[in-house]
């Protein structure tokens, strides 16, 4: 039973970390229908951003963590605002092959820029405990703070987004976009700034999704981004891809089989197999998603 | 009209065409030895300690006048430690560059790569560290100057008998042949000696999070887990074992001994123990000899073993190439698979029937944040 626990809490703080991701290309899809694969450099650029912070603060205090985790996120945003100026608004009104081709070359492009030895190089480097860590016991069961940091944020995070979508002007401009673009802009929504913002929101949780991952796996590199981007691509698929919910609901789902399956020792040769398995029969069942809408679309 | 710009298309033709003939110049047909190494990404600092063993290897081949009245030109080749590119590199070296031998790599799935390569093009290869048997089963063209995974595997499990451990649970990568190997031969010697495995899982390269498998681990309540891995996987498998509460031993091969190993690692990896291929601490003069020059070379940075195996791959093909008297690959393989008690860094090489080399090895655990020698077992 504490054994069950246990991988229940490491599911969980995994999956957190890929609900994290999987609201950003949620949300770019709500709006803009496309899918951006740079999103998972994104999520390595606040890792390294969070690096480079993270080494000349203090390490072990809450604030310094806070100040991190803040930085990594704006820094991320302004990359994710920059990246939809420069590559993707170009771009706009083509046709949706062209920008997602776009957003796998910026993707690489990314992860070769920081391969370089004068950006960052391809070793892996440690990535400081920036937060206070304890390990918090129950009985057998162990937590260990960074993984209470992790799930707190993560939740914290997900609620002020959905405040943010449904409590603001820019939120409703947002899902205005998202329901038909057109009309919205008839009706006076700046297209452009809404769509800036919905980059800027969801590159800040993959910023933050990023300092966290690093936090719990604190070995840093330019491909560190790939696999988790992997994952959450598959987590926001799985809950139903432009659905908020979905995406976190997805990310834990998705956490949690992997751990429970990677923790079986018969099966732990094909945890990454059976994740994606889970996504198949999903999709099987319900074309999109557990909690999407269906439409007429496709991707 | 083109006139004012035929200086500029001078001096272009000129540089062009200065680093040619200087080099020809100088150097009077080099012997050219290709060497495919991992300078950068996962497994950087076994490429980087190897490449200098190797590279001085061949400034002291060279200082002595080098074999054959000829001086070495070693032409290195970095794979960024990815699958792949070890055969694109190797296919450039001996197809364009016509060297004569190959040194190289560290990991065996790279060498894996290189091996047939070398085969086809009947030109010997020298890998100083790779340890997976079926590295040198690709052809007879192929050596290696270290011991291998049946070896190490052996070892290991005798280690862990010795220290009383009666369950040893296992991770392994199932990814790297490497891993694989070592696992496959410690399981057979550990349970023939009375061992039990009470969980054997696995994980795949460029896993991060272990917390699953570690924690199905801990409900088994092993005395030691063994993880065959390289030191990247192996700091952050110890570190998650000591956040989930196991304070049991960890142990592993050759793949651990790495800078990183200590510094991702931090206090987690304490009082764990790998096995590798030497100690500088060995009093032999050969050794102390190669640490000294090594030293000297290299900003005073302690050689570990891939360096010194690094140092004594070069070694061993320079004293072949001398009783071969040619570098023709056909003669010089027939040179290399003589090669007899060559007293190396790493102890007396022999080359047995199936082209590997048998060695000691030496046991080493981390204390204080430093790599210390705890004791060496014979073949």
């Amino acid at each position: 039973m504490t054994e069950f626990l246990q991988q229940l809490v490491n599911g969980l703080s995994l999956g957190a970390i890929y609900a994290l991701i999987a609201l950003g290309y949620t949300m770019v899809y709500g709006v803009l229908r496309f899918i951006n694969f740079a999103h998972s450099e994104v999520f390595m650029v606040g890792a390294m951003i969070g690096l480079g912070l993270g080494r000349h603060l203090p390490e072990g205090t809450l604030w310094g963590g806070l100040v991190v985790l803040t930085a990594a996120m704006a820094g991320s945003a302004l990359l994710g605002v920059t990246i939809e100026r420069l590559v993707y608004r170009p771009l706009r009104g083509t046709a949706t092959l062209n920008v997602l081709i776009t957003a796998i070359g910026v993707s690489l492009l990314l992860q070769s820029v920081f391969q370089h030895p004068q950006v960052f190089g391809a070793t892996p480097q440690l990535f400081p405990a920036v937060f206070p860590v304890k390990k918090i016991g129950f009985g057998d069961l162990v937590i260990s703070s960074n993984q209470l940091v992790v799930i707190t944020v993560a939740a914290l995070l997900i609620v002020v987004l959905q405040l943010v979508v449904f409590r603001t002007r820019m939120g409703t401009a947002m899902r205005a976009v998202a329901l038909n673009p057109q009309a919205a802009q008839l009706v006076g929504v700046n297209l452009n700034a809404v769509i800036s913002f919905t980059f800027a929101l969801g590159s800040a949780l993959a910023g933050a999704g990023g300092v966290l991952y690093a936090l719990n796996y604190p070995s840093v590199e330019p491909l560190m981004g790939v696999m988790p981007g992997l994952k959450a691509f598959v987590a926001a698929v799985l809950g139903g891809i432009g659905s908020i919910p979905g995406a976190a609901l997805g990310g834990l789902i998705l956490g949690t089989v992997e751990t429970l399956v990677g923790g079986s020792a018969a099966l732990s040769t094909y945890k990454d197999a059976i994740a994606f398995a889970v996504l198949i029969l999903i999709l099987l069942c319900r074309p999109t998603g557990l909690l999407g809408r269906s439409t007429a679309e496709k991707v | 009209m083109n006139l004012p710009r035929l200086p500029v298309l001078l001096s272009v033709v000129a540089l062009l065409l200065a680093p040619g003939a200087f080099t020809a110049a100088c150097a009077q047909d080099p012997i050219k030895v290709g060497e495919v190494a991992s300078l950068t990404g996962k497994e950087a600092d076994f490429g980087r300690f190897s490449h200098r063993g190797t590279l001085l290897a061949i400034e002291h081949l060279n200082a002595a006048g080098g074999v054959l009245g000829k001086k070495f030109e070693l032409l290195t080749e970095d794979n960024q430690s990815k699958a792949g590119e070890s055969a694109t590199a190797a296919r450039k070296l001996v197809s364009r560059d016509k060297v004569v031998a190959l040194l190289g790599e560290v990991a065996s799935s790279r060498s894996l790569e290189i091996a047939p390569i070398a085969q086809t093009a009947k030109i010997p290869m020298v890998s100083p560290a790779s340890t997976n048997p079926k590295v040198t089963e690709t052809g007879n063209y192929i050596f290696r100057v270290c011991f291998i995974d049946p070896f190490q595997g052996t070892v290991m499990a005798k280690f862990a008998l010795q220290r009383g451990w009666k369950k040893v649970a296992t991770l392994t990568s199932v990814s790297s042949a490497y891993s694989v190997g070592l696992g496959k031969f410690f399981k057979e010697t550990y349970l023939a000696g009375g061992g039990v495995i009470p969980a054997e899982q696995k994980y795949a390269e460029s896993d991060k999070d272990f917390h699953a498998q570690l924690t199905a681990i801990k409900a088994t309540g092993a005395d030691a887990i063994f993880v065959p891995g390289y030191y990247t996987e192996a700091a952050l498998i110890s570190k998650q074992a000591r956040e989930l509460g196991l304070t049991v031993p960890l142990f592993g091969g050759d793949g651990w001994e790495g800078e990183p190993l200590l510094e991702i690692g931090g206090t987690a990896v304490e009082g764990i123990f790998f096995s590798t291929h030497y100690s500088s601490e060995d009093t032999a003069p050969a050794v102390q000899n190669f640490v000294k020059a090594y030293k000297a070379r290299w900003g005073g940075e302690t050689p570990n073993a891939m360096a010194a195996l690094g140092y004594d791959s070069a070694m061993v093909l320079a004293d072949a190439m001398k009783r071969a008297g040619t570098t023709d690959g056909t003669k010089l393989r027939d040179a290399l698979a003589a090669t007899k008690d060559y007293l190396g860094v790493t102890g007396k090489t022999s080359i047995d029937a199936q082209r590997n080399a048998t060695k000691a090895a030496a046991i080493f655990t981390v204390k204080n944040g430093k790599f210390a020698f705890v004791e060496s077992i014979a073949p």
